[in-house]
């Protein structure tokens, strides 16, 4: 199936009626993803677009059975909403909004471990471009027509550089099993490590396309993963080189605060564990099609 | 958001931290009438810049006569400090503290961070205070104490008291100890700070736990909920640059090179200041417009590129998942209208409506230079603006 979404996956788009997340939901269908419904507080038991709209999450996922669910709530509101979909018994959960609190994400991380593993529900984002498996389904703002189906794993916070990836793949011919971005944000639900391990353990991905950044552990952290766990070949670039040292470039999460976190000591730690570095940012399809030759 | 220092102090004793006396002072005569409210003895004269580090740059000074804190005041007051945070340009004072000056007996070192590999506030101490913290790290790393706050109940007594004994404090001060460490927790907590960092943190000759220095940062992203934080903004700290374009809702970091960047997405946006500095250029600053950039959001971008003197050639470089590359293309070509621009400018577009894009371009008229791919831009915008330096006569 890829990872983390196929053709299978019921969808719930929660904020449906708003203006982005209505607009969103019609790319996803016309793209083949199954959406089941949506909710907003309020509205429940009209109709949007012809898909059923309900107050709440528990009540959409006993109707529906929506096992997915993309939340396009905005920022100051988008905690909450992520806690409404673990608790209503969703399994993924796809988080757009850029600009959450660092300490509603720190209470939402808190929030989601009192759920035993077997039913905890997995966090993508926030402040992503989304998740696709491409010929099958996204949930997401990506342009969906950028990737090929095929059998290459992308992972990257940030979302246009992730469709540069995809697009100068594509352009040599190379496809995508599923593409993952984990988010810009310092805490995010899903890390490079999280979705690394659910590629090695895909049957339809065969190699790997990691698009880390300037900032934190997290790319440290899935290079050691790479080396210790992995058998499938990965590729990495690594953004901002040029960034100076205590500025944020753009994501709250790009910021070089401590040893090890700017883009020059990370090539070093992942090509250290043997991955193919990707030389700059034009480079990634060429570096990818060598990587599988 | 970074607040000044006794911002951080009036903050702090807001929270039950004890504080030296201290007042603002806009001016040296000023300065010597505050010092005489307080004790009327020694006090310090400290500049309020958003930096650490003053103390080596000058801005630091302990006075023992109205003479000296006149001159100390004059001194500072107008004066660009550099420090090793403030980058080359350094930031102006306009205003001072006068501080009644401490007996210090013990100094400690006090952090609250957001630590993004446990996922929670950590707290950070040292009885190695007065050094910064990266010093600290490297020369006594053993002396480092770190503590995990759990977010769903806040920091306890019983973790402060640890700290406490930790860093080797008199069984007399663990009370004080501990209801300033809780006290700094809260301000972190309730004031949606990213940072609180007391150092040093002192006891006193008299055994007193005082805050001797305060840096506190707020996270930009909860400032929707923090208006009274938002109030402690000081805009004469900040880059102009940066000032005018966040007060339009862009996203920009000023920086030193001649080539500006417009550019979606914050990941885009760095690698393709990563591929100028390749191609043998220096980027000018970062600059994201955000998803669904409308035709009057790329034109104040230009403007924004543009406040930047030393633009001397600028790239655009979007690939359209939300946006259109046909909205863009209509704020291009308006910009280079309504602006006059004469500078070389590349752009390049890819993703939803670029065939749309290209054609608006295209069909302008106007002396646009286009792009397929990031590595043909940063290749022809590096060129486009070493030809127009050899042509102005300038160096390369």
């Amino acid at each position: 199936m890829a990872i983390l979404i196929d053709k299978n996956s019921r969808v719930l788009v929660t904020g449906l009626t708003g203006r982005i997340g209505s607009f969103h939901a019609e790319e996803m269908r016309a793209y083949g993803t199954n959406v089941v419904g949506g909710v907003t507080p309020g509205k429940g038991g009209t109709t949007h677009n012809g898909l059923p709209v309900f107050n709440t999450v528990k009540g959409a996922v006993a109707e529906t059975g929506a096992d997915l669910a993309i939340c396009f709530v905005p920022p100051p509101f988008a905690a909450d909403a992520i806690m409404e979909a673990a608790d209503g018994g969703i399994r993924t959960c796809v988080c757009i909004a850029d600009g959450i609190p660092t300490q509603d994400m720190i209470r939402v991380k808190r929030y989601m471990r009192r759920y035993k593993s077997e039913r905890r529900m997995r966090l993508i984002g926030p402040n992503c471009a989304g998740i696709i498996t491409p010929g099958q389904g996204f949930a997401g703002l990506m342009p969906p027509h950028i990737y090929l189906p095929g059998r290459i794993g992308i992972v990257g916070r940030s979302g246009t550089l992730g469709y540069e990836a995809a697009s100068q793949m594509k352009a040599r011919g190379i496809g995508v099993s599923s593409s993952i971005g984990i988010g810009g944000d310092p805490i995010n639900g899903s890390s490079f490590r999280d979705i690394l391990e659910l590629f090695e353990n895909d049957p339809d991905t065969d190699a790997v396309v990691m698009v880390g950044e300037i900032g934190g552990p997290q790319e440290a952290e899935a290079a050691e993963y790479i080396r210790d766990h992995m058998t499938k070949p990965v590729a990495a670039y690594i953004a901002g080189l040029s960034a100076p040292k205590g500025r944020r470039m753009g994501h709250a999460g790009a910021i070089v605060s401590a040893f090890g976190e700017s883009a020059q000591e990370k090539v070093e730690i992942l090509k250290d564990c043997g991955v193919a570095i990707v030389p700059n940012p034009s480079a990634i399809g060429e570096t990818v099609e060598n990587m599988v030759a | 958001m970074d607040i000044h220092e006794y911002q951080a102090k009036e903050l702090l004793k807001r929270f039950g931290v004890n504080v030296p006396r201290g007042g603002i002072a806009y001016s040296p005569e000023q300065a010597v009438y505050r010092s005489h409210e307080l004790s009327g003895g020694k006090c310090v004269v400290k500049a309020q810049i958003h930096s650490g580090a003053r103390g080596k740059a000058g801005g630091v000074r302990i006075c023992s006569s109205d003479d000296e804190i006149a001159d100390a005041a004059a001194w500072m007051l107008g004066r660009k400090l550099v420090t090793h945070q403030t980058g080359p340009a350094g930031k102006l004072v306009s205003r001072l503290y006068i501080e009644e000056a401490t007996d210090i007996a013990q100094e400690i070192y006090l952090a609250f961070v957001m630590d993004r590999t446990e996922e929670r506030v950590v707290v950070v101490a040292s009885a190695q205070g007065g050094m910064e913290i990266e010093d600290i790290s490297t020369d006594e790393p053993d002396s480092i104490i770190r503590s995990v706050v759990d977010p769903a109940v806040g920091m306890q007594a019983f973790q402060a008291r640890e700290i406490a004994f930790q860093l080797g404090l008199d069984p007399a001060l663990i009370a004080q100890a501990t209801k300033t460490i809780t006290g700094c927790y809260r301000l972190m907590e309730d004031m949606d700070a990213s940072m609180v960092e007391v150092n040093p943190l002192v006891v006193t000759g008299a055994g007193e736990i005082v805050a001797l220095d305060a840096k506190v940062s707020f996270d930009d992203n909860a400032l929707f909920r923090r208006p009274e934080i938002s109030e402690f903004r000081d805009k004469s700290q900040e880059d102009p640059r940066e000032t005018y374009a966040e007060d339009r809702g862009l996203s920009y970091i000023g920086l030193e090179g001649e080539i500006g960047c417009i550019v979606n997405g914050a990941g885009l946006a760095m690698a393709t200041l990563d591929m100028i500095k390749m191609a043998g250029g220096e980027p000018a600053n970062f600059l994201d417009v955000g998803g669904g950039a409308s035709p009057e959001r790329v034109l104040m971008s230009f403007k924004a590129v543009l406040n930047d003197p030393n633009v001397e050639a600028i790239l655009v470089n979007i690939f359209a998942g939300i946006n259109r590359c046909d909205w863009i293309a209509e704020g291009v070509v308006r910009a280079v209208r309504e602006l006059n621009l004469t500078m070389p400018l590349v752009v390049r577009l890819s993703g939803t409506n670029v065939e749309e894009g290209r054609a608006l371009i295209n069909e302008s008229g106007l002396d646009i230079i286009t792009a397929d791919t990031l590595a043909e831009a940063a290749d022809k915008v590096v060129g486009a603006w070493k030809t127009g330096r050899n042509q102005n006569g300038g160096a390369v």
